[in-house]
C-alpha cells in the first residue's frame, strides 16, 4: 500500500485577473521508502502540487478546491483542520525549499531554527533540542557543527544552508520528506553533493522523498519513479526509467528531445515551440495540443483527457495523450 | 562592536566643528541687541555698553566664536545671558521632562501603534484595514496645539481625570502630570510606526521562512511572535529613532500648552528673549543629541538583525 496517495487533486489560485487552477485534477502515490519525482517547466504547477499537501502556500491566497490526499495511518490531509494540520507537518511530512537563504530565519542562530521543530513535537529542554541539532548537523555532515549552532543563516554557505534545512527536515524522521527543487538554488557540484545527501538518507532512514525538479537528468539520477505535468495536469507518469527510455507522451517526448546531454554532439537540440497555456482560462482538449507536432483536431476537444495504460507499455506506465487512447482503443 | 563605536564617536568632532561655526554665524544675522534685551528699556547706554563689554558682544567674531569653542569644551556651552547661569546647569534642569516626554510618548505609541498594525496587517485590503487606515490619517492631520486644547477642555477639565499642564515632584506625579503632553507626542508617533510597521508585517507574512515555520508544524501564535513579529519590528527601531531625535528640541507647542519646562520651551524662551549664548549652546547640544541617538538607532539594529554590520 502507497505512502501517499493524491486523488483529483485540484488548487485553486486567486489573482487579480481571475482565478488559476494550478492544479486540475492530479493523481499520484508514493510509495514507502521510494524517492518519486515531479518534472516539469515553470509553472505546471509541480510546485503548487507540493505545497497543497502540506496547505503551505506562502502569501498567496491559494486553497485546495477538491480532491483527496491520504497519508497511511493518518487520514486524509486535505480535508484536516488547520490545527491537526500542524502536528502532521514537521513530524510526519516535512518540506525541503527551494533556496535555503530565503527558507532560513536570519535573525535566528541556526542551532535555536533546528531545535525548534523538535521542542514542537517533543518534550525537550534547550539543551537536549541542542543536543539533537548537534546530531543532526553531524548526519548531514555539516563541517565543525558545534560553531555553525551559533551562526545565523548568512554566515553559511549556500551548500551548508541546504544542509541546515535537510538537517530541519529529518529532526523527527518523517516518513515523507517533499522537496522542491533543493538544488536549483545552488551551484553544480554542491547540487551532487546534496542529492546524494538526501538519497544516503532515504537508504539509511527509509524516508519516502517527493522531489521537484525541471531537470530531467537528476531525476534519471536519483528518482525510481515520476511524474511529468504540464499545465497543471500530470501527463505522465510510471516508473524513471520507463519513462524517460519509452515516453509515450509526445510533451515528455519533447522534452527529452529538447535535453541537452544525452543527444550525441552533432544532433541538434529541439525546442518546443510556444508558451504554456493560461491557467485561468485553459484550452480545451489535451492542454499540449497548440503545442504539440503530432496534434489532430479531435485532441482539442472537450475535457482535458486523464491517464490510461498504452498497449505494451509497462506496467504502472501511464499517460495522458488521446492518440495513444485511440490506438488503444482500435487494437 | 567596541571599535566601531569609538570610531563613530571620533567622527562627531568634525561634525561637531562645523555645527558649532554654523549655529555661531547663523546667530550674527539674527537681528536685536542681547544687552538691551537683557537689561530692559530703562537702562541707560552706558550700562548698556558695560552689559556688552561684559558678554563679549564687542569683540571681533573670531574672538567670540573662540570663546564659544572654550565654553562647548569645557562643557558649559556658555552662559545665559537671561538666567545668568551655565547652559549645561539649565539643560540640566530641563532634559529629565524632555527625555520623560520621549520615553513616555514611545512606549505610548508602541502600545497604540502594534495592535492596529497587527490588526491591519492580518486583515489586509478588508474594510478593517481601511478603517484602521483612515483613523490614522485623521490623527495625523490633527493640528497639535488643537489636539492639546481639546484634551485639556475634554480629560482635563471636564472629567478631571488630569492636571491641565505642569509638572509634579517625583516620578509617579509625573506619570499623571505628563500623560497628556506625552499622548499628544505619541499619537502622531503611533501613526508613523503603525503605517510602517503594517507594511512590514505584511512583507514578513510572504517570506519563505515563514512556510519554514509552518512547515515545522508551528502553530499560527507561536509564528507569528517568534518569526513575524520580531524580524517585523526591526524596521520600527529606525522609525522611532528619527522620532526621538526629533522630539528632543522638537516639541515647543506642546510643552508650552502643557508648561511643561523642557528643552523645547527653553529654547523659544531663548529666542524671544535674544538669549544668544543660550540659542547657539542648546543648537549645539541638539546637535549631540541627534548624533548620539543615531548612534545608539544603529547599534540596536546591528543588535537586532544579525545581517547589519554597525561600520
Amino acid at each position: 500500500m502507497s505512502l501517499l496517495s493524491v486523488r483529483d487533486l485540484v488548487t485553486e489560485f486567486q489573482s487579480p485577473s481571475g482565478t488559476a487552477r494550478a492544479v486540475d485534477g492530479v493523481s499520484f502515490d508514493v510509495n514507502p521508502g521510494e524517492i518519486f519525482g515531479i518534472v516539469g517547466e515553470s509553472g505546471c504547477g509541480k510546485s503548487a502540487t507540493c505545497r497543497s499537501i502540506l496547505r503551505l502556500f506562502g502569501g498567496a491566497s491559494a486553497q485546495v478546491a477538491s480532491g483527496q490526499i491520504m497519508l497511511k495511518e493518518t487520514g486524509d490531509l486535505a480535508r484536516m483542520h488547520e490545527r491537526e494540520l500542524a502536528q502532521v507537518r514537521g513530524r510526519d511530512v516535512a518540506f525541503i525549499f527551494q533556496d535555503p537563504l530565503s527558507a532560513l530565519n536570519p535573525t535566528m542562530r541556526i542551532g535555536k531554527q533546528i531545535g525548534e521543530v523538535i521542542r514542537r513535537h517533543r518534550k525537550a529542554s534547550r539543551a537536549e533540542a541542542r543536543e539533537a541539532a548537534l546530531q543532526l548537523l553531524r548526519d548531514v555532515h555539516v563541517t565543525s557543527p558545534e560553531r555553525r549552532l551559533d551562526a545565523y543563516p548568512h554566515e553559511l554557505s549556500g551548500g551548508l544552508r541546504q544542509r541546515v534545512v535537510i538537517a530541519m527536515a529529518l529532526a523527527l524522521r518523517p516518513r515523507l520528506i517533499i522537496a522542491d527543487e533543493p538544488t536549483t538554488a545552488l551551484d553544480v557540484t554542491v547540487q551532487d553533493q546534496i542529492l546524494r545527501l538526501l538519497k544516503e538518507r532515504r537508504d539509511s532512514l527509509g524516508t519516502s522523498i517527493i522531489l521537484v525538479t525541471h531537470d530531467l537528468g537528476v531525476v534519471s539520477q536519483i528518482c525510481d519513479r515520476m511524474a511529468v505535468m504540464y499545465a497543471g495536469r500530470v501527463v505522465e507518469t510510471g516508473a524513471v526509467r520507463d519513462v524517460l527510455d519509452a515516453p509515450s507522451h509526445p510533451y515528455t517526448q519533447a522534452l527529452l528531445a529538447a535535453l541537452p546531454g544525452q543527444v550525441s554532439r552533432d544532433s541538434q537540440l529541439i525546442p518546443i515551440k510556444g508558451a504554456p497555456p493560461s491557467l485561468i482560462d485553459p484550452p480545451a482538449g489535451c492542454r499540449f495540443a497548440p503545442r504539440c507536432a503530432l496534434a489532430q483536431p479531435q485532441c482539442a476537444i472537450g475535457a482535458a483527457p486523464g491517464l490510461h495504460s498504452r498497449p505494451a507499455a509497462a506496467e504502472g506506465h501511464f499517460d495522458a495523450c488521446i492518440l495513444n487512447e485511440v490506438s488503444h482503443a482500435a487494437a | 562592536m567596541l571599535f566601531a563605536i569609538s570610531k563613530r564617536l571620533l567622527m562627531l568632532v568634525p561634525v561637531l566643528i562645523g555645527i558649532t561655526m554654523i549655529s555661531f554665524l547663523l546667530l550674527q544675522i539674527m537681528p536685536g541687541d542681547p544687552a538691551s534685551r537683557a537689561m530692559g528699556t530703562r537702562a541707560s547706554p552706558e550700562e548698556l555698553q558695560a552689559m556688552r563689554e561684559l558678554w563679549g558682544l564687542g569683540k571681533p567674531l573670531w574672538v567670540q566664536y573662540l570663546y564659544f569653542l572654550r565654553d562647548c569644551l569645557t562643557g558649559s556651552f556658555g552662559v545665559s545671558i537671561f538666567h545668568k547661569q551655565p547652559i549645561i546647569d539649565l539643560v540640566a534642569e530641563r532634559l529629565p521632562f524632555t527625555l520623560a516626554i520621549v520615553g513616555y510618548s514611545t512606549v505610548i505609541a508602541l502600545l497604540i501603534a502594534l495592535p492596529f498594525a497587527i490588526l491591519a496587517a492580518a486583515n489586509r485590503g478588508r474594510m478593517l484595514d481601511n478603517v484602521v487606515r483612515q483613523i490614522f490619517v485623521v490623527v495625523v492631520a490633527m493640528p497639535p496645539f488643537w489636539l492639546c486644547y481639546v484634551l485639556i477642555l475634554w480629560l482635563a477639565l471636564r472629567m478631571g481625570w488630569f492636571a491641565t499642564g505642569g509638572v509634579g515632584d517625583g516620578f509617579l506625579a509625573n506619570i499623571g502630570r505628563l500623560f497628556l503632553p506625552s499622548l499628544v507626542v505619541g499619537l502622531s508617533t503611533a501613526a508613523l510606526i503603525q503605517q510602517s510597521l503594517r507594511a512590514a508585517l505584511i512583507d514578513t507574512m510572504k517570506a519563505d521562512y515563514i512556510d519554514t515555520a509552518r512547515a515545522k508544524g508551528l502553530r499560527g501564535h507561536e509564528v507569528f511572535l517568534r518569526h513575524i513579529l520580531p524580524n517585523s519590528l526591526i524596521s520600527t527601531i529606525s522609525i522611532i529613532g528619527v522620532r526621538v531625535s526629533w522630539i528632543i528640541g522638537g516639541t515647543v507647542v506642546v510643552e508650552k500648552i502643557f508648561s511643561v519646562p523642557g528643552l523645547g520651551s527653553l529654547l523659544i524662551d531663548a529666542i524671544v528673549s535674544r538669549d544668544l549664548p543660550v540659542i547657539r549652546g542648546l543648537t549645539v547640544f541638539f546637535a549631540i543629541m541627534v548624533v548620539i541617538v543615531n548612534l545608539i538607532t544603529d547599534i540596536c539594529y546591528a543588535l537586532a538583525d544579525p545581517r547589519v554590520r554597525l561600520e
